[in-house]
């Protein structure tokens, strides 16, 4: 059974304009599931949207028939609270039905404020409490490497996030174990609330600058959209905006 | 500093957050005393202290998302000569900083008071990873540490002027779940002081926190039924009142509600010393595990803590009499 990334990637200014539509997606879908259950994190969910197109209709290689294959390609969403995005992408990479993300928080759905892996497919770690990722992923890349597999593993941490002191703990470990197969990206939002693996011996962190709130000129670079939610008239013009 | 009066801090209308009782009663510690600090994970917002912060900025300490580091400040101010108010969701207070809690706080016996802002399911559907039901089962084993689980804005109150009177370590769970001023027998908290809300003989529903207005609706319930149930405040979960406990065994049958596991937290405190000193029927409501996705209000409903869960764990509990 081969292992791809869905679709299959196409050349050069196609893959970017697809990618690119992708994250608008992505954009859309949280923010309505934000609207709709009156509770979320579209900020962070909006400056990561791009981040997440990228590794799922871009770069990594799975297969939603079989989520747990063995080579698949790992990504780790350690900014827990940003599932708006999370589960949109994932839905739409094909883990699980889009239908589902209208039970967004929803009593007994599976669709938990914070992802879940024993509800859903498509996710690695229980993530919520901000600094768990980067170790879970560091002992990824080590089972990789003792297993002499070449998936890749990615993780998303948040700028903010970045000030608990496990990260950097497993940022020591990552690099004293030579994990080169292992990428951090960091959502440098500046708000709180590519290289050839092949030549690397280390791993590598990407500082993504991006914009919280990204696509939204009534919600770009404003903290109090962290975990805003949107009235009906700001639901309509992000909607407008958000094309 | 001068607390606020009885009655003006126990309307007894309408319902309550007790984090604004938390944040209006540390406002006047501060002002009272220079030694009273704050220190937060980033959480000024939740925990409601934009207030404090705009008065005494400098008195602020805001570590950023950095628990384990927030509560050894805590330490280290305390050793200093401060009081700090160290402030944070239940959650990660305790679970992230553990062993902050227990070596630089407990076993060092430092002078820090611990605040759990949005204790037990108050997160709601945010799940598990942000619930706090381990707390009480995670800190009530450490020696030294005071343990209390305020009902209400009064007892919030009283608690936290209670913490920083007091020269050593305290926890005190701030709920956000909104709550009914109560009628309270006691004019003042005192340590290990069990509160015995409403009389009653056939059964004794011990509950704290948010969970106390809920056992007192029970009893509505119960003694529209012709069975007779007396209500009794734990808010102190460490020092425990075992008098209370053995005296809630004479009725012959005992419930426990809490908005915690019902492993190893009130209920577990209680058939400890039920069963070293009074065996009887026991029935303990809380939460059996990880919660489902879910709004407080359906949580609470689905694990039976309510009125109507546990009026009927108190007639289990009474059927299974000798
Ligand atoms: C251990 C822990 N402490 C505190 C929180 C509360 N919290 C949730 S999101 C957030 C801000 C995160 O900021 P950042 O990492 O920059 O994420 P982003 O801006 O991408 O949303 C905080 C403090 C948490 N989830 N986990
Ligand atoms: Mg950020």
């Amino acid at each position: 059974m081969s292992l791809s990334t869905a679709p299959a990637p196409v050349s050069g200014a196609d893959r970017i304009a697809m990618v690119r539509a992708r994250a608008l997606a992505i954009r859309r879908s949280a923010f309505t599931m934000v609207h709709d259950a009156g509770l979320g994190h579209p900020g962070g969910d909006f400056s990561a949207a791009d981040i997440l197109a990228t590794l799922y209709f871009g770069v990594m290689r799975y297969d939603t028939k079989e989520p747990r294959h063995p080579d698949r390609d790992r990504f780790i969403m350690s900014k827990g609270h940003c599932t708006g995005a999370f589960y949109s992408v994932l839905a739409q990479a094909g883990f699980f039905p889009e239908a589902d993300l209208k039970t967004y928080m929803k009593p007994l759905s599976k669709l938990n404020g914070h992802p879940n892996r024993n509800y859903l497919p498509g996710i690695e770690t229980n993530t919520g409490p901000l600094g768990h990722g980067l170790p879970v992923a560091v002992g990824i890349a080590i089972a990789g490497k003792l297993s002499a597999k070449d998936y890749r593993t990615f993780v998303l941490t948040g700028d903010g996030e970045l000030q608990e002191g496990s990260n950097w703990e497993a940022a020591m470990a990552a690099s004293h174990h030579k994990l080169n197969r292992l990428t951090v990206i960091v959502d440098r939002n500046r708000l709180q609330q590519g290289a050839d693996p092949a030549s690397r011996d280390k791993p590598l962190c990407v500082i993504a600058n991006t914009i919280k709130g990204k696509g939204v000129s009534f919600m770009e670079d404003n903290v109090s959209w962290h975990h805003g939610v949107p009235n009906a008239e700001q639901f309509a013009q992000a909607m407008k905006e958000l094309i | 500093m001068s607390a606020a009066t009885h009655s003006a801090s126990r309307p007894n209308e309408g319902l309550y957050d007790c984090r604004d009782a938390f944040s209006k009663t540390l406002e006047a510690l501060a002002e009272a005393n220079d030694r009273v600090v704050a220190v937060v994970n980033d959480s000024v917002g939740s925990s409601k202290l934009g207030g404090f912060k705009k008065r005494w900025p400098e008195r602020l300490v805001n570590v950023g998302i950095a628990e384990q580091n927030m509560v050894g400040v805590g330490a280290g101010l305390a050793n200093g000569g401060r009081i700090p108010f160290v402030s944070c969701a239940s959650c990660f207070l305790t679970g992230r900083a553990l062993e902050q809690v227990k070596a630089d706080v407990a076993y060092s016996n430092t002078n820090v008071k611990l605040c759990g802002q949005s204790p037990g399911i108050g997160y709601g559907e945010l799940g598990p990873t942000h619930h706090s039901i381990e707390d009480l089962a995670w800190l009530r084993p450490l020696a030294n540490l005071l343990v209390i689980v305020p009902s209400d804005p009064w007892e919030t109150e009283q608690a936290m002027c209670f913490a920083a009177a007091y020269e050593g370590p305290v926890f005190i769970r701030v709920s956000r779940y909104p709550v009914p001023a109560l009628q309270h027998k006691l004019d003042r908290i005192e340590p290990g002081k069990a509160e015995v809300m409403r009389g009653g003989d056939d059964v004794a529903i011990l509950a704290n926190g948010v969970m106390l207005h809920k056992a007192l609706q029970a009893a509505d319930v119960l003694a529209e039924q012709g069975v007779s149930a007396r209500v009794v405040n734990m808010a102190w979960m460490n020092p425990l009142d075992i008098e209370a406990i053995i005296d809630a065994a004479g009725t012959g049958a005992v419930v426990t509600v809490e908005e915690a596991s019902v492993r190893g937290g009130l209920g577990g405190a209680v058939a400890e010393t039920l069963a070293l000193h009074r065996p009887v029927p026991m029935e303990m409501l809380g939460f059996p595990g990880f919660a489902p996705t879910g709004t407080v209000d359906f949580l609470f409903d689905y694990f039976g803590l309510s009125a109507a869960g546990i009026s009927s764990a108190a007639l289990k509990a009474i059927s299974r009499k000798g």
